[in-house]
């Protein structure tokens, strides 16, 4: 991790405008990165920001509303810097995507085809005979069964995994070196996640390309991730390795997260909770984001926001009770 | 007998089942639109081929021939200056769809390019655009075509440029909403981000999945100009004399409607098939290609 990332975000910040004159804070003060192969999880509950760093990543918010600082650093741009000309040709190219929704994220009157070798001709050129070969390719490699009839078909006619799959397929279309993947499996039933999550794992082994897993699954994160990060109401509460983010969490938003996973080997009669509700991020508590919900608060928890401190090498926590475990004990 | 029947291979009709070719299967599934849409073929045909199909000159006059009621050699009939009327109804119908055709056509080619930009583009460029619209939708339609028509000059071409141009706020209007609903779709933001500059976006992405729209709203415009063009003609505005249009027949006729019934029935009838046909083959394409039913 020491030689240079892939991709570096620095103290990241993007507050929204609203019509109504209110600013909601999205992202506060985020730091991470990405080295090339890695797979970095992003994890949290839904509108805790995870969603909108990637965008920012991508330059895909909206400039009349969104308010961004900081900087992201790729390869050699900083992508907040960047016009957008040259953004265009990194994204699809350099940096790809993977969205949350397959049935949706697909247009409707263009054949699979059609979309993917768009993508290959807008970035690499060439004669569309060749880009349709590659596309062809593309799709044999996501496992699409007989693709150089499927690349003919339109997006109605292929299931939701299928169309995860184009999706992914499309997203390689330029051998990207950074990979977002935004939910990826959320909208598929839990075989086809096993599936996409398998593919995943072989196309990262063989492109080597460093990828970005946006989740709330903590199995997914298990499963795929070299590092976690744990995002709560706009900050990152929690970095760590993967195995000792589950063997020794540091922060108590990471171990509610954890004790809220049902388990098939415990009998229970209601599900475990965190108690309590996430914060108005119009007026984000002046202390830590989380002490409403603590069972550790201290008064100086309230006080004054927690800074993030490294609790053993590697493993960073928004939390100034840590390390936890000599509270429970 | 039966084994056969079951080896018998299965027909491959759902192999490659296009948006375009489920709503062709659906749209002959419904009798008014294929009535409309035959019928309007058929006045296509007669158009395209007047000049072998009419049995007589529609502008030869004839002084022994004025005003007579049907008969076995001029079957609707003839005018006040003897002229056939079956033969200048043929001959009306190419100027009536060809009005209805290019001045649709006039109003596509602006409304739309114009409909995206102010849809994609949003800001001072849609509020302006928006607001011109809305300046020319409070005219009313005919109203706005008579007053361009007059300051054009009295002319066929004059009158499809004018009726053309009072259409276009209902294609831009329909063009910019259509956009603002497929924008915020998914699949338009997975395009922004591969890299797709937005021209592209708006042209490749956006268009095609708002075409469907634009093709109920400009066989229904149609209609509506042809019932312009018709009016226009009336007025004096439109075909002039003696070139035959339906509208002008029906200007001349009116003099004589007591007398000479016939010269306003087949003109009028001929309106009213048409803009019917249009009608309900527009409805017909309007059901079919509703994303709903799927």
């Amino acid at each position: 991790m020491s030689v240079s990332p892939l991709i570096e975000i620095r103290d990241l910040r993007i507050r929204f405008h609203g019509d109504d004159g209110r600013i909601t804070y999205a992202v506060d003060s985020v730091d991470l990165s990405v080295a090339n192969g890695a797979t970095l999880g992003l994890v949290g509950e839904s509108g805790c920001g995870k969603s909108v760093t990637s965008l920012a990543i991508m330059g895909l918010l909206p400039k009349q509303s969104a308010e961004i600082s900081g900087a992201i650093r790729f390869d050699d741009f900083d992508l907040l810097k960047t016009p957008d000309q040259t953004l265009r040709d990194l994204r699809g190219n350099r940096l790809a995507m993977i969205f949350q929704e397959p049935m949706t994220s697909l247009n409707p009157s263009l054949t699979i085809g059609d979309q993917i070798i768009e993508t290959i001709l807008r970035h690499r050129g060439g004669s569309r005979r060749n880009a349709r070969e590659r596309a062809i390719e593309l799709l044999r490699r996501v496992h699409i069964p007989s693709p150089e009839r499927r690349i003919d078909e339109y997006p109605h006619k292929l299931s939701g995994g299928m169309r995860q799959r184009v999706m992914i397929a499309m997203a390689l279309a330029c051998d990207p070196r950074l990979l977002i993947a935004d939910e990826p499996t959320t909208a598929l039933d839990v075989t086809l996640q096993a599936q996409i999550l398998e593919l995943m794992r072989e196309l990262k082994a063989a492109s080597g390309a460093a990828i970005i897993l946006i989740t709330h699954d903590l199995g997914v994160v298990a499963e795929v991730c070299d590092e976690v990060a744990v995002m709560y109401a706009g900050e990152i509460v929690e970095r760590a390795p993967v195995d000792e983010l589950f063997s020794a969490p540091q922060h108590p938003y990471t171990v509610g997260l954890l004790g809220s996973i049902p388990r098939l080997d415990h009998r229970a009669e209601q599900l475990a909770t965190i108690e309590g509700m996430v914060p108005n991020m119009a007026q984000p508590p002046a202390g830590c984001r989380f002490a409403a919900r603590c069972p550790f608060v201290l008064d100086a928890c309230i006080k004054a926001p927690p800074p993030l401190i490294e609790t053993s090498p590697g493993h960073l926590s928004r939390c100034i009770r840590a390390p936890l475990e000599r509270l429970v004990s | 007998m039966t084994d056969t029947a079951l080896a018998s291979p299965v027909t491959q009709a759902h192999e490659l089942d296009s948006p375009a070719r489920r709503a062709r299967r659906r749209l002959f599934k419904r009798k008014a639109a294929v009535f409309g849409l035959v019928v309007i073929v058929a006045f296509i045909l007669l158009a395209v081929l007047a000049p072998i199909v009419v049995p007589y000159d529609p502008i030869a006059t004839s002084w022994s021939l004025v005003r007579k009621p049907p008969t076995a050699a001029h079957w609707f009939g003839t005018d006040e200056l003897g002229r056939d009327i079956l033969s200048r109804v043929v001959y009306g119908a190419r100027a009536s769809l060809l009005a209805g055709l290019i001045s649709v056509a006039i109003a596509l080619g602006i409304g739309v390019p114009l409909g995206l930009l102010a849809g994609y583009r949003g800001g001072f460029i849609d509020a302006l655009i928006s607001r011109i619209t809305d300046a020319m939708l409070a005219c009313p339609f005919l109203i706005l075509a008579i007053a361009l028509a007059a300051f054009l000059g009295p002319s066929l071409g004059n009158a499809m440029i004018a009726i053309g141009i009072s259409a276009t706020p209902i294609f831009i209007r329909l063009t910019r909403g259509q956009v603002l609903s497929v924008k915020a779709e998914d699949y338009i933001e997975a395009a922004r981000a591969l890299g797709n500059p937005p021209w592209r976006i708006a042209c490749s992405h956006i268009l095609p999945n708002i075409l469907p729209s634009l093709l109920v709203q400009a066989t229904l415009s149609i209609a509506a100009a042809i019932i312009a063009e018709a009016a226009l003609s009336f007025l004096g505005l439109g075909q002039q004399p003696p070139a035959p249009s339906w509208g002008s027949m029906l200007n001349a006729a009116q003099r004589f409607l007591t007398q000479a019934p016939w010269m306003a029935v087949w003109p009028g009838l001929a309106i009213f098939l048409v803009v019917l046909s249009l009608n309900l083959l527009g409805d017909g394409l309007r059901d079919a290609l509703d994303p709903r039913q799927r």
